[in-house]
C-alpha cells in the first residue's frame, strides 16, 4: 500500500510529469511564469485543487452516475476554486493581485479534469489523494522551473533580488513573446534527447484527457 | 461609442487573446494545421463567446450582484458555458443544419477552451456593463480567430521548409507563435 502511494508521487514528479512530459494546462504555465514567486503559488494553487478534486471525486465515484460526471466534476473543481480564490485574497492578496484572473481559469485546467477522470473515478481515496500530491507537486515544480528562467533571463533576478546587470536584461522574456520561445526551446530539447513528451514526433500537444484539442499537431 | 471601438480594438489586436493573455492555447495551436479548419473554429469560438458574454453579463449583473453572490462566479459562468455550448449545438443541428455541418465539431470542444470563461471573468474584473461585454466578447474573438487564421496560414507554409530536427512538430509552431506576439507588441501603442 506504501509503495503503491509513493509511486502515484514518483509518477507525478518524473514519469508522467503534467508539464514536461503531458503537456497539460499550457495556459497558466506560459502565462503566470513571469517570475519563480508567481510560478510557484499558481503550481501550489493547482496542486491544492488537485487534491481535494481527487478525493472528493473519488469518495463520489460511485454515487455520481456516469451520463452525468462531467459536470459533476465540473461543479466539484469550481467549488475548491472558488475556495481557494476567496482564501488567496483573504490571506495573500498580492499574489491573488499577480495571478488575477488565472485563479479562477484553474477549473478549465486539463490537469484536474484529466486526472478525475483517468485516475480519481476509478481508483481509491487515500491513492488519489497521493496521485493529486504527486501531480502538483510535479506542476509547481515545472512551473517554478520555467518561472526561475524567465525571471533570471528577463528581468535579472531570482526572487526579486537582482543578480544579472541591467544591461544584459532580455525584457522579452518576462513578456508573452518569451513564454512561447521558453517553451519552444524546451520542446526542442526534449524533442533533440528523445526524452518522453507528447510532444515527441508528430503527436498531440494537448496530450491525453484534454478535450479541446481538435486535430493533432502536423499530424 | 468611442468607448465601445476602444474596446473592440484594445481586446481583438492590443491585448490578443491569445498571443499577449495566453486564453485558448490549445485549440490554437491544436487546430491550426490548415486556413480552413482554422477559419471554422475561429467562426465556432465568434459565435460561442460573443452569446456567452452577453448571457453571463445577464447572470451577473442581474441576478449575482443583486443576491450578493458574486463569490459564485467561476461556478456560475462554467456551467452556464457548459449549457450554453449544449444549447446552441442542438438549437443548430435542428433549425441550421448547413452551419452545424460546418462548425458542429469544434463546438463541444469549446467548452474547455478557456478563452470563453476567460471572456467573462474578464468582463466581471473590468465592471463592463452588459453591452461592453458583449463588444468585449466580440473584440477577444475575433483576435482569437485572426491569429489562429494567421498562424495556420504560416504553418501551411512551414511545411515546406527545411527545419532542424529539434525544432520539428511543435517547437517550430511556438516559435512562429512568439514572432507572432511580438508582432503584435506593435498595437500596443494603438489606444
Amino acid at each position: 500500500m506504501k509503495n503503491q502511494n509513493m509511486e502515484r508521487i514518483w509518477n507525478g514528479i518524473w514519469k508522467e510529469n503534467p508539464t514536461f512530459v503531458m503537456m497539460l494546462g499550457m495556459c497558466p504555465t506560459l502565462a503566470v511564469t513571469t517570475s519563480l514567486i508567481n510560478g510557484f503559488a499558481m503550481g501550489i494553487s493547482t496542486a491544492l485543487v488537485l487534491i481535494f478534486s481527487n478525493i472528493l471525486i473519488s469518495l463520489l465515484r460511485k454515487v455520481i452516475s456516469d451520463n452525468i460526471r462531467i459536470p459533476a466534476y465540473i461543479v466539484i473543481v469550481a467549488t475548491l476554486v472558488s475556495t481557494v480564490q476567496m482564501l488567496l485574497q483573504a490571506y495573500i492578496p498580492s499574489l491573488y493581485t499577480a495571478l488575477g484572473i488565472y485563479i479562477p481559469l484553474i477549473v478549465v485546467n486539463c490537469i484536474i479534469l484529466g486526472r478525475a477522470e483517468s485516475f480519481a473515478s476509478k481508483n481509491g481515496i487515500i491513492v488519489s489523494a497521493f496521485d493529486g500530491l504527486g501531480m502538483g507537486i510535479g506542476f509547481t515544480i515545472a512551473l517554478t522551473l520555467i518561472g526561475l528562467v524567465r525571471e533570471i533571463l528577463g528581468a535579472g533576478s531570482v526572487l526579486g533580488t537582482v543578480v544579472i546587470p541591467k544591461e544584459y536584461h532580455i525584457t522579452a522574456f518576462v513578456l508573452a513573446p518569451g513564454a512561447f520561445f521558453a517553451l519552444a526551446v524546451l520542446t526542442a530539447l526534449q524533442n533533440k534527447f528523445k526524452a518522453p513528451s507528447a510532444t515527441n514526433g508528430d503527436t498531440n500537444s494537448c496530450g491525453a484527457g484534454c478535450g479541446s484539442c481538435g486535430e493533432k499537431i502536423g499530424g | 461609442m468611442k468607448e465601445l471601438l476602444l474596446i473592440a480594438v484594445g481586446a481583438a489586436l492590443v491585448n490578443n487573446v491569445v498571443l499577449s493573455q495566453f486564453l485558448g492555447l490549445c485549440p490554437f495551436l491544436g487546430v491550426s494545421k490548415n486556413v480552413k479548419t482554422a477559419a471554422g473554429m475561429g467562426g465556432a469560438v465568434v459565435f460561442v463567446i460573443t452569446i456567452s458574454s452577453l448571457v453571463t453579463s445577464i447572470i451577473y449583473n442581474g441576478i449575482l450582484v443583486s443576491l450578493h453572490l458574486e463569490y459564485l462566479q467561476t461556478m456560475v459562468f462554467i456551467l452556464v458555458i457548459a449549457a450554453l455550448v449544449q444549447f446552441v449545438e442542438l438549437f443548430m443541428k435542428k433549425s441550421m443544419p448547413p452551419l452545424h455541418k460546418t462548425m458542429g465539431i469544434y463546438l463541444p470542444l469549446i467548452t474547455t477552451n478557456c478563452a470563453v470563461l476567460g471572456a467573462a471573468l474578464t468582463n466581471v474584473s473590468k465592471n463592463y456593463g452588459i453591452l461592453q461585454s458583449v463588444v468585449n466578447g466580440v473584440g477577444i474573438s475575433v483576435g482569437f480567430t485572426i491569429a489562429i487564421v494567421m498562424l495556420a496560414g504560416i504553418r501551411e507554409r512551414i511545411k515546406y521548409n527545411d527545419i532542424p530536427d529539434s525544432f520539428k512538430g511543435s517547437p517550430i509552431i511556438l516559435v512562429t507563435a512568439g514572432l507572432m506576439a511580438i508582432a503584435f507588441f506593435g498595437f500596443a501603442g494603438l489606444i
